[in-house]
């Protein structure tokens, strides 16, 4: 299977939902599990956030979404272009969270790296953060 | 997302219903945190059987309440989570420190 798909959206809260939906729907040509569908799903979820909340800490901005099926495997990479990572290793470590609201839990990139087989973060500060992710679908094996 | 709340003596049950990412987090944080204020209560039970999807910004609003009502000496449970939440909770460590039913 080689197939791929692109979005644009407005860094909107509401299109947390959509992505992560037409994620979903875009991945169902690949027959995965319902448990690899909500992996894929809750780690597109994390990313989009992730750009809406820090990379443009909730101001306008846009972000792109691309997702590729190459074979068995499912390829997410989303883009903005807010303000970037300063440092990306701490920024990945579990609990550090970019912003001092004591409600955020600093638990997104360790839910799209334990979700998802890779995951690669770009970034360069002024100029937006890349992030992609793969997972292959069908790797548990049913005897 | 929707949200039913109940106070059956000092104990508020919480029981929202839909997806919960970051876009309702904050409404939803309000929504308790008044009630929890308005209603004197000392322990919180989370029912998320309704609750269809939720990512990290749901941990964050359940590690604020569950500060919250620490700080008031009470208890907080979360009860009923369907597997992909329960996966996020899994791997958030919050298992270990909130009684989950």
């Amino acid at each position: 299977m080689e197939n791929y798909m692109k979005l644009e959206f407005p860094s909107k809260s509401q299109n947390e939902a959509f992505a992560r939906a037409a994620v979903g729907v875009f991945v169902a040509q690949l027959d995965p599990t319902l448990e690899e569908l909500s992996d894929i799903k809750t780690a597109v979820s994390e990313a989009v956030t992730n750009s809406i909340v820090h990379g443009y800490a909730n101001a306008k901005g846009s972000v792109e979404l691309i997702c590729r099926l190459s074979g068995r495997e499912v390829t997410v990479t989303v883009i903005d272009t807010g303000k970037g990572i300063p440092n990306i290793e701490l920024a990945m470590q579990p609990l550090y969270s970019g912003t001092d609201d004591e409600d955020r839990s600093g638990m997104g990139f360790t839910v799209m790296e334990s979700f998802m087989d890779t995951l690669e973060v770009e970034s360069e500060v002024g100029r937006g953060t890349s992030v992609t992710m793969t997972k292959r679908i069908g790797t548990t094996i049913y005897v | 997302m929707k949200l039913r709340m109940e106070s059956i003596g000092t104990t508020l049950v919480v029981k929202p219903d839909g997806e919960l990412d970051q876009s309702c987090a904050t409404e939803l944080r309000t929504d308790i945190d008044r009630e929890i204020i308005r209603t004197h209560t000392k322990n919180l039970i989370l029912d998320l059987g309704n609750v269809t999807f939720m990512d990290s910004s749901g941990i964050g609003m359940i590690i604020g309440r569950y500060k919250q009502i620490q700080a008031r000496g009470g208890k907080t449970m979360i009860i009923r989570p369907q597997p992909q939440v329960d996966k996020v909770l899994e791997l958030s460590g919050l298992k270990k420190i909130v009684e989950c039913g």
